[in-house]
């Protein structure tokens, strides 16, 4: 088995049968001693049946696919933000940087945020912000950004890396330009293959559309058109 | 004995009846880490044009009953850098290249053919005439016997290579369409494209694909596509190339039984990137098993009637 990178991702095939018919893109989750893990949230036809397997149940998964997330150097910060079920993404990333990493998570309520004590267990920094304040701060990743951004002396060449919900990574993008800081973000489309042949995952980017699959689904924040 | 797997496409001999359909196998390179290309009777490769194209904007695909739809709007590198950066790696492999083009208008479909008629590993052509006549209102080419007549014929001039033509079910009688194409002069018949479908969502309102409709693949088409194989076997005597959501040598088998000399698998590629190379075995197995010793033998030989 090729050993993932943090920000790759595997094509799940959820039924032998011919509805649904395409496997579905995940995220690596974790990489453990025996074997991989995808963290999902229950929101499709796909998702539905994989939560009802039985443990044992066989499934085809192809990859590691796609480029990882390009690691910081040791004179960067790394600032690691995930938004929603973007945990996914950025988990195995912020297991892997250690104590070197700030790690700003937010969700809508306190039931959607996953693996808290796991990454405060590790991390001199972690701030958990709610939509509805349930957790943490009352408000987005955006602004504990904004606000960490305002007050970083301390913190030299901070670098960003994140995943969520689109809106939120073009808030992001936008206020790391603005910052001139380095972003890179993790983007999710409908993918059919999952290798580069289909062309069905492209997002538009400075130098025309890219697929998500192939050159992503990492990319400089600079890169994508918002 | 090993079973005589090899089949005539016009002067084209494949070594087998399995191909790739256009815009799932990408330009090849994508598949080569997953499968041996050898093992294929033909790559066909995605749609070109003279002139790059950007596509659609997205979302492009999306998953519907035993099928997806797709919108990708006939992106492509082009022609020249298809021959340059594309061809060379095809060319070291011990396969037919049948290379898929179309236009948005007669000319162009002419200017592709000629760029890609003079260019070395190019083993065969395969028009696609459901894209849009730019010189007629955008409407769709393969809709209209007299425009589908009237472009392969000017295309049929340009090219000594094998030439396919890929009908579009889209239309009331996919048999007048084969007779145009074939009276223009093509060798054989490609059939079917995507069927012309639309998703919706029903929180927002609005279609599911960027471009509102988009193109229908996969098994939920495969009885249309057997139907239309049927049909145009007994109204033309070209070979027929069958496709439209093959996902396993039954269905291949299928459709050669309804009259295709050969095959060609679409959407099982995304589902898995081995499935070509599973269909070739078998078909194989299928044909030791009741002793056929030809697949040429078997096309065409439906009891119906």
């Amino acid at each position: 088995m090729t050993e993932p990178l943090p920000g790759q991702f595997y094509m799940v095939e959820v039924s032998k049968g011919l509805d649904p018919l395409l496997k579905r893109a995940f995220s690596l989750f974790r990489r453990t001693q025996d074997g991989l893990q995808i963290l999902y949230r229950i929101k499709g036809k796909g998702t539905y049946i994989l939560k009802d397997l039985k443990e044992g149940t066989v499934l085809h998964v192809m990859g590691p696919l796609g480029n990882g997330y390009p690691l910081p150097s040791d004179s960067e910060s790394p600032l690691v933000i995930a938004g929603g079920i973007g945990i996914a993404s950025v988990f195995s990333l912020v297991e892997k940087l250690s104590k070197k990493a700030f790690v700003f998570y937010g969700a809508r309520a306190e039931q959607e945020l996953f693996m808290t004590d796991a990454i405060e267990s590790f991390h001199r920094e972690l701030v958990v912000c709610t939509d509805d304040g349930s957790c943490g701060v009352r408000g987005t990743v955006v602004d504990v950004l904004s606000d960490f951004i305002g007050k970083r002396d301390a913190m030299h060449r901070p670098v960003i890396y994140a995943c969520g919900p689109n809106v939120m990574l073009g808030e992001i993008a936008k206020t790391a330009t603005a910052n001139g800081i380095k972003a890179y973000v993790s983007l999710e489309e409908h993918m059919a293959c999952g290798i580069g042949a289909c062309l069905g995952c492209v997002v538009k980017t400075r130098s025309g559309y890219k697929r998500v699959c192939k050159e992503g689904p990492v990319f400089d924040a600079g890169e994508i058109v918002w | 004995m090993t079973p005589h797997l090899e089949v005539n496409i016009g002067k084209l001999r494949l070594k087998n009846p399995v191909m790739t359909a256009s815009g799932t196998f990408g330009y090849g390179e994508e598949y080569a880490e997953f499968i041996d290309l050898d093992r294929l009777g033909a790559v066909v490769v995605k749609g070109l044009s003279p002139k790059p194209k950007e596509g659609n904007p997205p979302p492009r695909v999306v998953e519907t009953a035993a099928g997806m739809l797709n919108a990708i709007g006939l992106q492509n590198i082009g022609i020249d850098r298809f021959i340059k950066e594309k061809l060379p790696f095809l060319r070291t492999y011990d396969t037919s290249v049948i290379v898929n083009f179309f236009g948005d208008s007669v000319d162009e479909y002419m200017i592709a053919a000629e760029m890609l008629s003079a260019a070395e590993g190019v083993h065969g052509l395969e028009m696609n005439i459901s894209c849009p006549n730019k010189q007629a209102g955008w409407c769709i080419f393969g809709t209209d016997p007299k425009v589908t007549f009237e472009v392969v014929s000017a295309v049929r001039k340009r090219t000594i290579l094998p030439l396919i033509v890929k009908l579009s079910p889209n239309v009331t009688d996919i048999s007048v369409m084969a007779r145009a194409a074939v009276e223009a002069g093509a060798d054989a018949l490609s059939l079917i494209n995507t069927v012309t479908g639309m998703a919706i969502d029903i929180r927002t309102r609005r279609p599911k694909l960027a471009n509102v409709t988009g193109g229908l693949s996969g098994p939920a088409i495969k009885p249309v596509a057997v139907r239309m194989v049927y049909e145009v076997f007994n109204a033309v005597e070209v070979p027929i190339i069958g496709m439209g959501g093959i996902m396993s040598s039954d269905d291949a088998i299928e459709f050669i039984i309804a009259g295709a000399t050969a095959v060609a698998v679409g959407t099982a590629n995304f589902v898995d990137p081995g499935a070509t190379v599973g269909i070739v075995d078998g078909i194989i197995a299928y044909m030791e098993k009741e002793g056929i010793e030809d697949i040429g033998s078997l096309t065409g030989t439906v009891h119906a009637g």
